[in-house]
C-alpha cells in the first residue's frame, strides 16, 4: 500500500456517500446513520493500515457501521457482548452478500435519497448546499463555514437546523416510481449545480475553497451518472459544469481579478475537462431529449471549441439561447441572448431585446452593465453613462466594480477628448 | 513480445483526488515512462476519461444497441492501458511492479498482445 497517510482519508471520503446511503436506509435517520458511519470511519482507522483497505470499502463502513450502532443498543439493554475486533476486520460472506446487495437497483436509490434529503424544498437553497456537503461529502462544519464565509457556530446552528426540519418532514422511504424518481433527479441537479455556482460565483470564497466546492459538484454529479448512466440532462449538468470548470485558470489574474472570457488566456483552460465536457455532451445529445442543462453545456462548449474569442459560433449561441428562452422563459436568459444577438445582428437590434427587460431587471447589476456597453456601442454616451453608474451601485464585488469602472473611465476620456476636438 | 498493461482502480478514489495529488501522479508516472521510452520498452501509454463518459455498443443483438455507461460494471475501472514491448512476462512484471510504486492501489492485468493492426504480421481482428 501506499505510504502516503493521505490515501485513508481519499478511501473514507470517497466511499461516503454509498455507505451513508445504505446507512440512512436502514436507520431512517440522519444522525444514527452519521453517528455509525462514524463509528465504521474509526474501526476503518484501526484496521485498514494493517490489513489494507477492503476490496468494497462502502460495503464494509455500511456493514460494519450497522453493525457497531446495533451493538450500541445491545450493550445498553446488556445483551450480547462486542464482538473481538478482528472479527470485524474479516468479514467474509457477510461482506460479499452485503456488497451484492449495495450493488443492485435500491442501492441506486439510496444513493439519489440521501442527495434527495437534503433539498427539501422547505430548506433555503443555501441550507441545502450546507447539508450537502456535510451529509454527503463528509466536509467538517468549520471547512463548510470557511467556504461560506461565516462563522463556525453560525454554520453549525444552521445545519442542525436544517437537519431538524428534515427530520419532521419525515423522508420517504418506498422505492420511487418513475415520475417520483425524475422529480428527486432534478431537485437533486438543481442542488448540485448551486453547490457548483456557490464555488464559481465570483463574490463567493476565496480561490483556494472555490475549486473545492466546484469539484465536489463535478464529483456528485458523476456519481450519480455512474448509478444512472442513461439520464440525458446529469450529463448535461456534469458537461456543463466541467466547461465551466474548465475556464478556472484563466478566470482570476494574478490580483485576483476576474478576466472576461474575451480576455482569458485560452491555453490555460483544462484539455481534459474540456474533452471530458465534449464527450458527455455529445453522449446526452444522442437521447434526442435536450433540457436546460445539457442547452447551456451546448454554449459552454461551443465557448471552449472557439480557439480565440473571435473563432466564437455567436449565431449558433444565439439559436441555443433562444431554444433555452423558449423552454425555460426568464428575463435573465433573454438578457444572454443579447449578448449575442449583439455580435451576430448589432447593438441596436440588441438594445430593442434589453430595454423591455428594465421592469423585471432594474436591480440586475449584469442588465445595467450590457446596457452601459450596448449605448457605448450605439456612440449614446451620456445614457451609457448613467447605464454604468446604476450598475456599479448594484456591483456584488470589486472585480465587478472594477470593471465597470473601466468603461466610466473610458467614456470620459473619448469626452474629453471630443472636448478638446471641439475646442 | 508485446504486452498489454490494463490498469483498474476504484474510480471513486481516483475521482476523489485533488488537481495536486493527480498532477503528484502523473509526474512520478511521466519519469518512469520517459525511460520506457528511451529504452524503446512502451509503445503507448493511454489515460482514459472517466466510465461515465463511455458508451457501449451491444453487437449481441441486430440492430446493435448503443447504451450509456462502461460495459462492465466492477468494484475496479479500466481507466487506462499501457503497451509495452518487452522480453517477457518477468520483465513486463518488472514494469507493472515500478509503475504500481508510482501509483499505488487499483491492479494491473497484463495480457500478452495477439494482434496489433500496428505491428502484427496479417490475421483477423480481434472479433
Amino acid at each position: 500500500m501506499s505510504e502516503d497517510p493521505r490515501w485513508l482519508d481519499v478511501a473514507l471520503a470517497s466511499a461516503r456517500p454509498q455507505a451513508m446511503a445504505a446507512l440512512l436506509r436502514y436507520f431512517r435517520d440522519l444522525d444514527l446513520a452519521e453517528e455509525a458511519f462514524q463509528e465504521a470511519c474509526l474501526r476503518a482507522l484501526r484496521s485498514w493500515p494493517a490489513n489494507g483497505p477492503p476490496r468494497d470499502a462502502a460495503a464494509w463502513l455500511a456493514f460494519v457501521g450497522r453493525n457497531v450502532a446495533i451493538d450500541a443498543v445491545r450493550r445498553r439493554a446488556r445483551l450480547a457482548p462486542l464482538p473481538p475486533e478482528e472479527a470485524l476486520s474479516d468479514l467474509g460472506d457477510a461482506e460479499t452478500d452485503l456488497a451484492e446487495r449495495l450493488d443492485g437497483a435500491d442501492y441506486r436509490d439510496d444513493v439519489l435519497r440521501l442527495l434527495f434529503v437534503c433539498c427539501h424544498p422547505e430548506l433555503p437553497a443555501t441550507q441545502q448546499i450546507a447539508l450537502a456537503l456535510r451529509i454527503v461529502s463528509g466536509l467538517s462544519v468549520r471547512q463548510i463555514a470557511r467556504a461560506f464565509l461565516v462563522g463556525e457556530a453560525a454554520m453549525e446552528q444552521r445545519i442542525t437546523r436544517a437537519k431538524a426540519r428534515i427530520a419532521q418532514a419525515g423522508v420517504p422511504f418506498e422505492t420511487p416510481g418513475p415520475a417520483e424518481r425524475a422529480e428527486r433527479f432534478a431537485a437533486v441537479a438543481a442542488m448540485i449545480y448551486l453547490l457548483f455556482n456557490e464555488g464559481y460565483s465570483s463574490a463567493g470564497p476565496p480561490p483556494s475553497e472555490r475549486a473545492g466546492l466546484c469539484e465536489e459538484a463535478i464529483r456528485l454529479a458523476r456519481l450519480l451518472l455512474r448509478l444512472f448512466p442513461a439520464e440525458p440532462e446529469m450529463m448535461g449538468l456534469a458537461a456543463l459544469m466541467l466547461l465551466q470548470h474548465s475556464r478556472a485558470a484563466a478566470r482570476f489574474d494574478n490580483e485576483g481579478q476576474l478576466v472576461l472570457l474575451e480576455a482569458q488566456d485560452r491555453r490555460r483552460w483544462n484539455r481534459a475537462a474540456i474533452g471530458e465536457g465534449l464527450a458527455l455532451l455529445d453522449k446526452a445529445m444522442r437521447h434526442g431529449a435536450p433540457g436546460p442543462y445539457q442547452l447551456q453545456a451546448a454554449i459552454a462548449a461551443l465557448h471552449a471549441r472557439a480557439a480565440r474569442p473571435e473563432d466564437t459560433d455567436w449565431r449558433q449561441i444565439e439559436r441555443i439561447y433562444a431554444a433555452l428562452e423558449h423552454m425555460q422563459p426568464s428575463p435573465v436568459v433573454t438578457l444572454n441572448r443579447a449578448v449575442a444577438v449583439a455580435r451576430v445582428e448589432g447593438p441596436l437590434t440588441a438594445l430593442a431585446l434589453v430595454e423591455p427587460l428594465g421592469g423585471r431587471l432594474s436591480g440586475y447589476f449584469h442588465f445595467h452593465g450590457l446596457r452601459g456597453a450596448l449605448l457605448t456601442q450605439l456612440g449614446r454616451r451620456l445614457e451609457a453613462r448613467d447605464a454604468f453608474t446604476r450598475a456599479i451601485a448594484l456591483a456584488g464585488t470589486a472585480a465587478e466594480a472594477a470593471h465597470i469602472r473601466q468603461h466610466l473611465d473610458a467614456l470620459a476620456a473619448d469626452a474629453d477628448a471630443a472636448g478638446e476636438r471641439a475646442g | 513480445m508485446y504486452y498489454a498493461l490494463l490498469c483498474y482502480h476504484s474510480e471513486d478514489v481516483v475521482c476523489s483526488w485533488t488537481q495536486e495529488e493527480d498532477a503528484a501522479v502523473m509526474a512520478r508516472l511521466d519519469v518512469i515512462q520517459r525511460r520506457l521510452v528511451r529504452e524503446g520498452k512502451l509503445s503507448s501509454a493511454v489515460r482514459l476519461l472517466p466510465t461515465t463518459a463511455a458508451t457501449t455498443l451491444r453487437k449481441d443483438q441486430d440492430p446493435p444497441l448503443v447504451l450509456d455507461g462502461p460495459f462492465a460494471e466492477t468494484k475496479e475501472q479500466l481507466l487506462g492501458f499501457y503497451i509495452l514491448d518487452v522480453d517477457g512476462l518477468n520483465e513486463a512484471l518488472d514494469i507493472a511492479r515500478e509503475l504500481g510504486g508510482a501509483n499505488p492501489g487499483g491492479a494491473y492485468e497484463i495480457r500478452p498482445v495477439g494482434f496489433s493492426y500496428d505491428v502484427g504480421a496479417g490475421g483477423g481482428g480481434p472479433g
